[in-house]
């Protein structure tokens, strides 16, 4: 079958079997291989990506699902050459290891930031709870989320006066 | 651990980094925030195949008969392969890493529920599940060995019928300490305690599955596989003497890989398979495991049932320590260590503490579950020892009514006893445990939350308060004891320092996420004074890198550490004889001042590391006897182990509704020694504590009785989210190794190591008031509420 989307804002139009999952029609077939695969049951989130805004586990969404919607990978954090400050913030407060859970974090991330630009630790570990990392026990991640939003909030103060 | 707060609008600059050690930022993060690793399922090659493994649904079964006719005749199948085929080859089996065999694909029988039976080659990663799926094999069932208790029992089926003379399910039997010396101090002792324990069979689960993709080259003979292994170098040795193809032609990469934990230390049947697959067909082949091939087939960790004694002076002085164990090795013996340490390094169960004596005999068996043994950051089985030692104490604190940090402070190691020989050999390099004790009970507040707990058991309110001390040795190791499959324990390391003074350093080991590429650019930075961000890192690719072990066992810093200052300083030695040259002064007369070497005397002339560098490679002669160039490469062979160690403060709340444990703080003091990257030790720290939480409190490989695995998906096998962890505290003392060159040790495991009896022992304190001296993992809230049952309950 056909499907059409955009991914990361780009028209994207391709041939695929129907059962195809989304991640796996992103990383084979889009080769855009930022998204990872880790569970099958939408238990550790390496997947998240999003539809139409919203965080969605890639592993258990057919390509067909996203027909006509509009993806977002990590591969589209970074806007014209700059990082987004979650990217930041996973970097200046080791939120990441090993890396692998890494872009389902901040996709998540990115979508919790937009609906709450001031989030609590607990909003944050809310929010996070549907993933796994294995490697850093969280709290880095928490503090990375935290420096993501505290720096935006200084960065829009800073356009404004 | 506040620091964050105050500099979060700011950002670093790595270019900053001046050389030394100290919180500097990842280098291998940029490209893996922007999605740009590369992970071994990311590897894509032209032509490439896929390979899905058929797995037995049976724990024991013999196989009658395999029928592939429909899967061969799927539309996209390129090949099936089974047992028998590889029989022909004579690779239906192979070594373990602890001298047993094990079936590549099962000829005879199956002999665990998820053992490899067949696979299929397809076009797609599809159609090779389909392919799977169309395999019809003829079981005819055989009564499963899955009480561990019962595997030598005289009516128990026979496992391993294929190991010559074979007539029950024995492994090994192994002992270490002095039976009778521990005896006679037993036989003194105002107080003995006893007291089995049990630790669970749990398993790493790291987040990113095994998986490889071979390529052989048919015309050069030349074999590549990438995979997912902690030790690259070791898997190439192996695979050239199973495969027979010759070892300079076969090349190992090991990319960016999603967590370890001891997983991927092993060579698994799929790599193999892999392997076979690509000589098969003359096209590249990927194999990627999915989560529940992980959690059933690959490396599990612990499966110890521990009968503890100790022994004491009715006023708390520790005198010796005997235990039995029960080791359950499952199918076949996969235990990943040092060949003369068929339990690890078990014999450190004497812990912290200065005894009379200590005992420790074992049996191990086999029974119908998946082979491995050694995993999940457990430093060769040193979370074994230190949990029974740490549970035992804290029984015995119980038995005498004393606090059991005081009881610990009366038993430990004194710092001038140091370097300590235990009573089973083990030769402790530093330590210096009442300072890092004292630590953590001033950062936790010991005393208030004593109190506080005190309060609120009056309104029979549960709060526990857990203590555990744990000793690691880490950095195996001397070659003169150490070896896996006869391969010395011993790391090699290059470094090239280019023309323009930027450097490359080539290393052994491999990262799993932690941080080897900034960690060691750091410590040649510290030797040679050129800036971490001038120095690349690389490893991962036997081709490219020198021989050495791996990572695993927290042996990176305290062995490839060890070896990139040596190498550094080797380098820094014939730049001292360049630099002569250049200042036309003698070696002698020269001085090291980080990045340059001046004129004694006379700071003024002074050359720097780099202008070293462009000469040693440049125009003109160089000083008599120095060939061109500055490089150097070396093996490191250490002479003892590191012992790294830490005082670990746990607070729990239990529900006295719904016996749902919450861990409301966690206070971790870690001696490292040296420290060269204090954010990358501090996430080595919290990643190992909340795999303590995970395996107190959630993990568990359980098999039911006919061995079916009830773990098998992350929806069975719990593992801790953000919710289950609290936000950690942190604090470190400072104890350098005294035979490391730079005086670090290894930090990867301490925490897996430590927390898990800090967090049980804070249990079992919140649950005294039910007279309860002993729970065991993992204690789930069905598991306390069990516990609780039958006992006095506390008013609400």
């Amino acid at each position: 079958m056909k499907v059409s989307m955009k991914v990361n804002g780009n028209q994207v139009d391709e041939e695929i079997e129907d059962r195809t999952l989304l991640v796996h029609f992103l990383r084979d077939q889009l080769l855009l291989r930022g998204t990872h695969w880790g569970c099958d049951t939408s238990n550790c989130g390496t997947c998240v990506v999003w539809m139409d805004g919203e965080p969605v586990k890639s592993c258990t969404v057919l390509a067909a699902m996203a027909d006509g919607h509009d993806v977002r990978t990590v591969e589209g954090l970074e806007q014209d050459g700059q990082l987004d400050p979650v990217q930041q913030g996973f970097m200046e407060c080791h939120g990441l290891q090993c890396g692998f859970c890494t872009p389902g974090m901040m996709m998540t991330a990115r979508a919790l930031l937009d609906r709450n630009p001031d989030p609590s630790e607990e909003e944050i570990r809310e929010a996070i709870s549907g993933q796994i990392c294995r490697c850093t026990g969280y709290a880095t991640i928490v503090r990375s989320i935290r420096w993501a939003a505290v720096h935006e909030a200084s960065t829009k103060q800073g356009s404004n006066s | 651990m506040t620091t964050v707060e105050t500099r979060l609008t700011e950002f670093t600059d790595n270019n900053e980094k001046p050389v030394g050690y100290g919180r500097m930022l990842r280098k291998e993060d940029p490209r893996l925030i922007r999605g740009q690793g590369n992970f071994v399922d990311d590897v894509n090659l032209p032509g490439m195949l896929h390979l899905a493994i058929l797995r037995s649904p049976m724990a024991h079964a013999r196989i009658k008969s395999i029928d592939t006719t429909a899967a061969a005749a799927l539309e996209g199948v390129v090949a099936i392969v089974t047992g028998a085929d590889l029989a022909e080859k004579g690779l239906a089996w192979m070594p373990t890493l602890s001298n047993d065999v094990q079936a590549v694909l099962a000829t005879d029988k199956v002999r665990f529920q998820g053992q490899e039976v067949a696979f299929a080659i397809a076009k797609s990663r599809y159609i090779a599940r389909d392919a799977i799926e169309l395999i019809n094999v003829d079981y005819e069932i055989l009564p499963p060995v899955v009480d561990v208790r019962k595997a030598l029992d005289p009516d128990a089926a026979l496992i391993r019928d294929d190991l010559k003379d074979k007539t029950n399910n024995h492994c090994f039997d192994w002992e270490t300490g002095d039976a009778a010396a521990t005896q006679a101090v037993f036989d003194k002792a105002d107080v003995v305690v006893t007291q089995e324990i049990i630790y669970p069979r749990v398993h790493p689960a790291p987040m990113e599955t095994c998986g490889a993709v071979a390529l052989f080259d048919a015309v050069e003979g030349q074999l590549t596989l990438w995979s997912t292994t902690q030790a690259p170098h070791a898997h190439r040795t192996v695979y050239a003497l199973v495969s027979g193809l010759p070892e300079h032609k076969i090349r190992i990469i090991a990319p960016d890989i999603g967590g370890g934990f001891g997983n991927k230390v092993p060579i698994y049947p799929g790599y193999v398979c892999a392997i076979v697959a690509a000589l098969v067909t003359g096209k590249p082949v990927k194999w990627m495991e999915d989560r529940s091939e992980n959690l059933v087939s690959t490396g599990f960790a612990r499966d110890y049932i521990m009968n503890g004694e100790i022994a004491a002076t009715k006023d708390g002085k520790i005198l010796a320590v005997r235990t039995h164990v029960l080791a359950d090795h499952g199918a076949f013996n996969g235990t990943a260590a040092p060949i003369k340490y068929p339990a690890g390094f078990f014999g450190v169960f004497t812990g912290s503490y200065d005894l009379e004596a200590a005992y420790c005999s074992m049996t191990a068996v086999y029974t119908n579950k998946a082979p491995g043994g050694v995993a999940y950051a457990c430093s060769f089985r040193i979370t074994e020892a230190v949990y029974l030692i740490e549970r035992m104490v804290d029984c015995l604190a119980y038995d005498l009514k004393m606090d059991p940090v005081e009881l610990r402070l009366k038993n430990f190691i004194k710092p001038e006893q140091f370097p300590y020989t235990t009573k089973t050999g083990w030769v402790y390099d530093s330590g210096e445990y009442e300072r890092g004790m004292r630590l953590a009970m001033e950062l936790a507040g010991y005393d208030e939350l004593r109190k506080e707990q005190e309060e609120k058991r009056s309104r029979g309110e549960l709060m526990g308060i857990g203590v555990s001390f744990f000793t690691e040795a880490v950095g195996a190791g001397p070659r003169k004891d150490m070896d896996i499959l006869g391969l010395g324990m011993a790391d090699g390391c290059e470094l090239r320092i280019h023309p323009t003074g930027k450097a490359v350093l080539r290393l052994s080991v491999k990262s799993q996420g932690q941080g080897h590429e900034t960690t060691f650019a750091q410590i040649v930075a510290e030797e040679i004074g050129i800036p971490p961000s001038d120095i690349q890192v690389l490893e991962g690719d036997t081709d490219n890198t020198p021989f050495g072990l791996g990572t695993y066992g927290s042996r990176s810093t305290p062995v490839s550490g060890a070896a990139a200052a040596l190498v550094a300083r080797k380098v820094r030695d014939k730049a001292q004889i360049i630099a002569s040259g250049m200042l036309e002064v003698s070696v002698a007369d020269l001085e090291w001042e980080k990045g340059s070497f001046h004129v004694k005397g006379d700071p003024s002339k002074s050359v720097t590391i780099q202008e070293i560098a462009f000469k040693s490679y440049g125009a003109g002669d160089l000083p008599e006897g120095v060939e061109g160039g500055l490089e150097a490469q070396i093996c490191y062979n250490p002479s003892n182990l590191t012992y790294p160690f830490g005082a670990y403060i746990c607070v729990v709340d239990i529900d006295p509704g719904t016996a749902v444990v919450k861990v409301r703080r966690f206070i971790a003091v870690d001696d490292c020694g040296t420290r060269i990257n204090e954010m990358i030790i501090e996430g080595q720290v919290h990643g190992g504590l909340a795999d303590g939480v995970g395996m107190a409190l959630m993990e568990m490989i359980a098999f039911d009785e006919d061995g079916n695995c009830l773990g098998a998906s992350l929806m069975d096998y719990l593992i801790p989210t953000a919710l289950e962890v609290p936000d950690w505290e942190t604090g470190h003392t400072v104890t350098p190794s005294p035979h490391h060159p730079i005086g670090a040790k290894g930090i990867g495991e301490s925490a897996t190591v430590g927390s898990p009896p800090a967090i049980v022992n804070a249990v079992v304190d919140a649950l005294k008031p039910f007279g309860i001296r002993h729970a065991d993992m993992p204690l789930t809230p069905s598991r306390v509420w069990e516990t609780m049952q039958g006992r006095h309950v506390p008013s609400i």
